[in-house]
Formats: structure tokens, sequence, C-alpha cells
């Protein structure tokens, strides 16, 4: 399936652009008429996959952070977002709950409320080459929307 | 993040505002501990009713708040949540460790 419509961009991993990232993707989701419920869970899966990459994968300098947004006629919204940092080296455990380096200023439910307010949740890593999370969450059609 | 405190016989009553993620997580952190050690509440309620935003950082401001109040012996209540903060709070399983009023129903 071709995107009818997409989006990308690119910005330093500083904590500053949170707000700028889930605001930016909350914006974009807009077209597809979600619910308030859904347009926070996009928000929110945006907030924690862009946050872990400011924490995570730049832990000690600014690096880049990419955001693609991409929404398909099945009204699915595709959301990736790409670093260049640290890398992943146990995926399987850090996508358990509660899994966390952090330290107690995490939590390590970033993972698991990304798979539960997304349909779908897609991780590539590669130890000291960066990660990619790609999800997807299929918007409900309403009566009488588009 | 704005954080307004209020305290009458030792019940602190502490209302968050705005977004907590982890950009305002560190502030919050924060001006928690202080409000907590300044005024050594024997009860914190934490109303989130004006929290517009929370992802998972939220959770690891609200568990310090809590462990700090184990640690004195006193309690701990979070109350007046949102729908979102909700969803985020229940997802962690939260409200297995701390009594938490949402503003809407369960399930
Ligand atoms: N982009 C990333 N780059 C490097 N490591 C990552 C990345 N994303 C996640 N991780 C690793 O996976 C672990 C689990 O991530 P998750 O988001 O579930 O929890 P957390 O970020 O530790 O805590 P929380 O999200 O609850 O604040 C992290 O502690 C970190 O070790
Ligand atoms: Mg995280």
């Amino acid at each position: 399936m071709k995107p009818i419509n997409q989006v990308k961009m690119e910005f330093d991993s500083k904590s500053a652009n949170e707000a700028f990232a889930r605001s930016a993707a909350a914006c974009f989701a807009a077209q597809m008429d979600p619910t308030l419920e859904e347009l926070g869970d996009i928000k929110t899966a945006v907030s924690e996959a862009v946050t872990n990459v400011i924490v995570h994968a730049y832990p000690h300098s600014i690096g880049r952070v990419q955001v693609k947004l991409r929404l398909f006629p099945d009204n699915t919204l595709e959301v990736s977002v790409k670093d260049w940092g640290t890398g992943i080296a146990d995926l399987e455990k850090a996508r358990e709950p509660l899994y966390t380096t952090g330290g107690a200023e995490r939590s390590g439910m970033g993972f698991t409320i990304m798979e539960s307010f997304m349909d779908s949740m897609k991780v590539r890593t590669a130890v000291g080459k960066g990660t990619t999370v790609t999800m997807r969450k299929k918007v409900s059609l309403r009566a009488g929307g588009r | 993040m704005p954080l307004t405190c209020q305290s009458q016989k030792r019940i602190l009553t502490a209302r968050l505002s705005g977004e907590i993620d982890h950009h305002a997580a560190r502030q919050l952190m924060q001006d928690l501990d202080l409000a907590i050690e300044s005024r050594t509440p024997k009860a914190l309620v934490l109303d989130l009713g004006g929290v517009t935003f929370m992802d998972s950082s939220g959770i690891a401001v609200l568990l310090r708040s809590w462990r700090r109040m184990q640690e004195t012996g006193g309690t701990m209540e979070v109350v007046s949540v949102p729908p979102q903060p909700g969803k985020v709070l229940r997802a962690a399983n939260l409200h297995k460790i701390i009594p938490i009023s949402f503003l809407e129903p369960v399930g």
C-alpha cells in the first residue's frame, strides 16, 4: 500500500523537543479524524519513543532524531522513530515490562505502553549503529466522517 | 509544569498541572521532594486534575514521592486523574501499588 500523505522531521535529541514531536504527530494524525482517546494514544507512543532516543540512545551527547509519519488509505497511521545512537544489546529483555537501564528516574514501561497503545510495534536495532521503532495504528472511521 | 501545594493538619495536597514528560519530570521531582521535606506531611494527596498529558516519565515521579512517604511512615494517594494519564497509570498497574482515583469509571 502506498501512503496517501507523509511527513519526515529531524531534530536534536533535546528534551524540549519531546513536546514538539508528539504535538506534530497529533497535528498530522488529526486529518484521520481520530477520537480523543486515539489521539492521546498516538501522542503517548510518540513521546515514549522520542524520549527513549533522548535518554538512552544518546546518553552523553546530542544526536539526531528522525520521525516519519505516514498515512495509508485504510486510515492507518505509521510512526517510525529513528536514531543513530547506542543501539540495544538485549532487545528481548528491553521490551519486557519494568526492565530499565535508566535507574530510579525511569520505570521501564515505555515499550509496554507503545505496544499496548498502538496496534503493532517493531524494533530494529544494532549496537553502536542505532535503533528504529516502527508503530502502526488503525484509526476508526466514524459515521459521518471524512 | 506548575505545582501548587497546600497543607492542612499535616495533609499536603499538591496540585499538578500541564504536561508531565521527561523534560518536565526532573524539576517536578525536585519540587515534590522539597515540599515533602519541608512540610513532613503524614499524608500526601497528589491531584492530577490539571494534567493535560503524561507519559511513563510521570510513573517514576509518582513512585518516587510514594517511596519518600513510605520512608517516613506516611501515606500517599493520587486523585482526579484524567483519562490520558489514567490510561498510562493503568498500563503500568500503578493502581495496584498506590491508591488512585480516576476521573472516569474503570473499563
Ligand atoms: N532508542 C534506544 N536506544 C538505546 N536503548 C534503548 C532505546 N529505547 C529503549 N532502550 C533500552 O530499552 C530499555 C527499555 O525501554 P523502555 O522505554 O521500555 O523503558 P525506560 O525508558 O527504561 O523507562 P520508561 O520508558 O518507563 O521511562 C531502556 O531502559 C534502554 O535500555
Ligand atoms: Mg522509555
